[in-house]
Order: C-alpha cells, then sequence, then structure tokens
C-alpha cells in the first residue's frame, strides 16, 4: 500500500494551482491539435516540448501528458464528425463512427467515444498505479545483459508487428541506429561519421527526426489527400448524452476486452494505432451485431476507443519503468525526460518520486478534465473545423 | 491509400521502389566507409567508435539487397503515383526544401516571411493585405516569444545583424 502513499503525494504535487492550469493549457492544446489533421500527437508532444524548457520537469510533463490527452479525445472529434481520422488510431473509429454522423446519430458517437476513452485511460492508469512500482523494482536487478534483452526484444517486435515486409522494417530501423550513432561517440570520444562537418558534431537530434517524419510527412499526407471539410452536424445536449450513458453499460464486455487489449499493446512497443484496429476486428468477430459492423453500430466505436486511449496511456508504463516507449507520443516523452536531465528507468522510480507520482496522478485528474471539458466543447469545435482550408480552394 | 483514374501516368511503383532501395543501399555504404574512418576493430577499452555503426551499415546494406530482390521480381504494374498527385506534393516539399536549404545564409525570421507569403498567396490565394499581416506579423511574433521571452537565439542572418537584433 506504498503505492497509494504515493500516489496521494503525487495528487499533492499535481493539484498545485500551476499545474492545474499547465493542465487545462494542456488538454485544450491537445483537443485543439487532434482535431487538426496534420498536427497529432506524437508532433504536437514534439513541437511544444521546446516550450517546456523553462518549467520545472514535473509541470512540463503534466502538460506534455495532457497535450497527449486532449490528443486522444481530440482525434475522434474530426473522425466521428468530418470522417477525417485526426490521428492515425482513430481512422478505426471513422469506421462505425462516421455512419453514425450521417445518420444522424453524432451526438451518441461522440458521447460513447469520449466515456470509452475516459474508460480505457483510468483502467490503464489504475493498472499503472499497481503495477509500476512492481516492474521497476523488478528492473531494478536488471544488468547490462538485461536491458539488452529487453531492447532487442522491442525491435524485435517492431519487426515482427509492422505490416511491412521485415527487410524494409529492419533497413530502416538500422537507418536509425545509424543516424544516431553521427556525432561524438560517448565512450571513447571519437567523432564518428561526421566527415568533417563542423554541423555534425552533436549528431542529429532526436526532435528534428520527430517532427521531419511525422510533422512534415503527416502535413504532405494531407496535401495528397485534398482537405475538404464538409462535416457532420452534431448537436450535443445533455439528453442524448444521458441516453447514450444508459445504453453503455451493455457493452461491458467489449470494454473490458478493449482495455486489455489495448493496455497489452500499450506496453508492448506496439501503441495505440494497432490496438484500436486490432480491438476493432476482435469485436466484429465476437460481438452480436458484429455484421452490422460499418453502418453505425455503437460498439463498433466502443471497442476502437476504448483500446486506443487504454494503449497510449500503458504506453507510458515501459517508458517510465524501463525506459523503452510503448508508443510514438512516449517515445517523444521520453525524449522530453532525456533533455530535462531525468533518466527514465528503474532508477526514475527511487531518485525522482516526486516527478513520477506527479504525473501518474495527473493522468487521472488530466482524463477527467479532458473528458468534461470535451463534450460541451464539441458545440463549439464546429465552427472553427468549418473554415475551407487551403488545399481545398484548389 | 491514393487511387489512380482510368489511363492515368506517372511513375511505377516498381521504378521508385528500386530507387529508394538504392538510395539506402548507398546511405548503408556511406555509413560502412564512415565508420571504418572511425575504426571497426577492438581497441584499448573496448569496440572502436566503428565498431558497431560498421555492422549497422552492413546491416542496412544487407537488408537493400533483399528488399531490391523482391521490388525487382514484383509483377504489379501499378503507378506509385500520377503525375497531377506528385506535383501537388512537390509543390508543398520544393518550397519547403528552399526553406530550410536558405535559412543558414539568411536567418529563419526572413525565410520564413518570405515562405508563409509564397504559400499563403500561391495556395491559399488570400489577398495581399492577409498576406501582408500574417507572413511578416508571424516571424515577429515568434521573435519576441522566443528571443525576449524564452530566451532562446534561433538562426539569424544578415538583416537582423544590420538592424541590430
Amino acid at each position: 500500500m506504498e503505492e497509494l502513499a504515493n500516489l496521494f503525494h503525487g495528487f499533492a504535487v499535481a493539484l498545485q494551482p500551476f499545474n492545474i492550469m499547465v493542465m487545462i493549457l494542456g488538454i485544450v492544446l491537445g483537443v485543439i491539435i487532434g482535431v487538426l489533421p496534420g498536427l497529432g500527437g506524437a508532433n504536437g508532444v514534439a513541437i511544444l516540448l521546446p516550450l517546456t524548457f523553462s518549467m520545472s520537469p514535473t509541470s512540463a510533463i503534466i502538460m506534455l501528458s495532457c497535450i497527449y490527452w486532449g490528443a486522444l479525445f481530440g482525434g475522434a472529434i474530426t473522425s466521428i464528425l468530418f470522417n477525417i481520422p485526426g490521428e492515425p488510431w482513430s481512422v478505426a473509429t471513422t469506421f462505425d463512427g462516421y455512419p453514425m454522423a450521417q445518420q444522424g446519430k453524432a451526438g451518441e458517437a461522440l458521447t460513447a467515444a469520449f466515456t470509452s476513452s475516459f474508460v480505457g485511460a483510468l483502467f490503464a492508469v489504475i493498472m499503472i498505479t499497481l503495477v509500476a512500482p512492481l516492474v521497476a523494482s523488478f528492473a531494478l536487478q536488471f544488468g547490462p545483459a538485461e536491458k539488452f534483452a529487453v531492447y532487442f526484444l522491442a525491435f524485435c517486435s517492431f519487426v515482427g508487428l509492422s505490416k511491412e515486409p521485415p527487410f524494409k522494417t529492419i533497413a530502416a530501423m538500422m537507418m536509425g541506429f545509424a543516424l544516431a550513432a553521427v556525432g561524438l561517440d560517448s565512450i571513447t570520444g571519437q567523432l564518428r561519421l561526421t566527415f568533417g562537418i563542423t554541423e555534425l558534431l552533436n549528431g542529429f537530434d532526436f526532435l528534428i527526426a520527430v517532427i521531419g517524419l511525422f510533422g512534415i510527412g503527416e502535413i504532405l499526407l494531407t496535401m495528397e489527400e485534398g482537405l475538404a471539410f464538409r462535416g457532420g452536424n452534431a448537436k450535443i445536449d445533455l439528453r442524448v448524452v444521458l441516453k447514450t450513458w444508459k445504453e453503455l453499460p451493455s457493452y461491458w464486455m467489449t470494454s473490458l476486452r478493449s482495455c486489455l487489449i489495448g493496455c497489452w499493446m500499450g506496453i508492448t512497443p506496439a501503441g495505440a494505432t494497432p490496438a484500436s484496429f486490432m480491438s476493432y476486428g476482435i469485436a466484429k468477430r465476437v460481438a452480436k451485431r458484429g455484421n452490422n459492423f460499418g453502418k453505425g453500430e455503437i460498439e463498433g466505436v466502443v471497442a476502437p476507443e476504448t483500446a486506443a486511449h487504454a494503449a497510449g496511456t500503458s504506453a507510458l508504463l515501459p517508458m517510465l519503468s524501463l525506459g523503452v516507449p510503448g508508443s510514438p507520443t512516449a517515445a517523444v516523452l521520453l525524449g522530453g525526460l532525456l533533455i530535462w536531465g531525468l533518466q527514465p528507468g528503474p532508477m526514475l522510480f527511487v531518485e525522482q518520486k516526486e516527478f513520477v507520482w506527479g504525473l501518474i496522478a495527473s493522468m487521472y485528474l488530466g482524463n477527467l478534465a479532458g473528458f468534461s471539458s470535451c463534450s460541451p466543447a464539441c458545440r463549439s469545435l464546429r465552427p472553427s473545423c468549418a473554415c475551407p482550408s487551403a488545399s481545398s480552394r484548389h | 491509400m491514393t487511387t489512380n483514374g482510368p489511363g492515368a501516368a506517372g511513375p511505377m511503383h516498381k521504378t521508385v521502389e528500386t530507387g529508394v532501395t538504392l538510395m539506402i543501399a548507398l546511405f548503408g555504404v556511406i555509413v560502412i566507409v564512415g565508420s571504418v574512418k572511425a575504426g571497426i576493430n577492438w581497441g584499448a577499452e573496448g569496440p572502436r567508435a566503428g565498431f558497431f555503426p560498421f555492422y549497422v551499415g552492413i546491416a542496412i546494406v544487407a537488408a537493400s539487397a533483399v528488399n531490391l530482390w523482391n521490388a525487382l521480381r514484383e509483377h504489379d504494374k501499378g503507378l506509385f503515383a500520377e503525375w497531377g498527385q506528385l506535383r501537388q506534393v512537390l509543390s508543398v516539399v520544393v518550397p519547403t526544401a528552399i526553406y530550410v536549404g536558405a535559412m543558414p545564409f539568411t536567418g529563419l525570421y526572413l525565410a520564413s516571411m518570405i515562405f508563409i507569403a509564397w504559400f499563403m498567396r500561391w495556395l491559399g490565394k488570400y489577398n495581399w493585405l492577409m498576406v501582408a499581416a500574417v507572413a511578416i506579423g508571424m516571424p515577429v511574433i515568434t521573435y519576441l516569444i522566443f528571443e525576449r521571452w524564452f530566451l532562446v537565439p534561433l538562426p539569424k542572418g544578415p538583416v537582423e545583424e544590420w538592424l541590430g537584433l
């Protein structure tokens, strides 16, 4: 029960006025980022990472993780209303969410999405609270060979879980290693792979790779697809919300199953996107109304959203306790930790208790804040999405 | 991902795959050459700096060889993209590349003004007043936020030097 004591101490840290303000700011920014396609959770966090250099690491990670939750919530909004997934993990939400919106049930779909996201994330956070210290104390016994084995497992599962042919994944991974090796070798103090170019002395910055891969790539993808914002209308009023809430508990089996899938996918280096697809696929096969998926089944919104949020949240577990990121956004957060001088891994739980438990406490609060601010915010987000993007003027 | 219309023309998927694989293999060769320069044998205190990058480079070249083999054997005659689609994407990539390439010489702010103005006018077709307001306003705001508030220096060029900023 030492964890509970730590958790309450974490709440005390998270409930400081500055941290609360930063939490709300993060959620708002995150929802905006999630709603705007082209800016996703990973690159939103990456772009805003330098802004946090002036804050203390605890406040910084609270803001960044709240941006992450906001993006998780926001991605569902455009998926359902516009059939444009704001995030890769909201693609599966479009399968049933958009048909529901077209049938005039957008309010139900949004409520179902937010509620199941909240449930999924809460499940994952509770799991982190209970399991993280165990994993961390176990990982304290790790020596160099064990750490190598963990990373080797992570990279092998990238190859195994990826849809691409394995040798393409291997080539890409090795390119990443090669780029990371450029610059000053920290062990021997020698320069390698710089070819005499002074700018390469410090190697390639992690942020550059993230913004180049996620940011520019998504912008180009958006250009290629020629965005036109023709949105569905959503009327979220209290009656719709309450009606949907009454209906949702009947899908508790789907919810639970998706939570478990999400947690597993989050902990292993898979992330929220594979989790949402896997959960949708399994729900389609197992659910009673499985053949109706794709035509506007509310269960088809519950399954991927729960899994995606559970995965997104539990991806922080291996990041904090082992130093192995479980999802692309967790990888960016990991980079942030390193930049702030914190060494993720088991020692983080021992040396930086306030940071870790402040973060975990902020996950509870951030989720609650995101959930409670998203539903009313939906109504005002519609006008901002209605402005035509530049590419639709082509 | 993208669907091609009937009778569309463009670079074939096979060609692009082969080209990219060869470029990656070239990257791998560069990595190998660089790591040989850093030393790939065992030194006094352990592996020398180039030891691991050498094997990484070999893995890149080997994986590219397999990918090249698979790409050449592909029977799919599909297109990678139509020229029209490519033109759309390149219309973003080329100006961005010029923007980045010009930055060390002109500094961030001047390059950003030209870049934003170019996109707003050419792709967004906004009127000149809007273009001027945003293209000049954004870099100025960025300057104030980063240089004055956060005290984070961004790359500057001759114009800023002349203005004494």
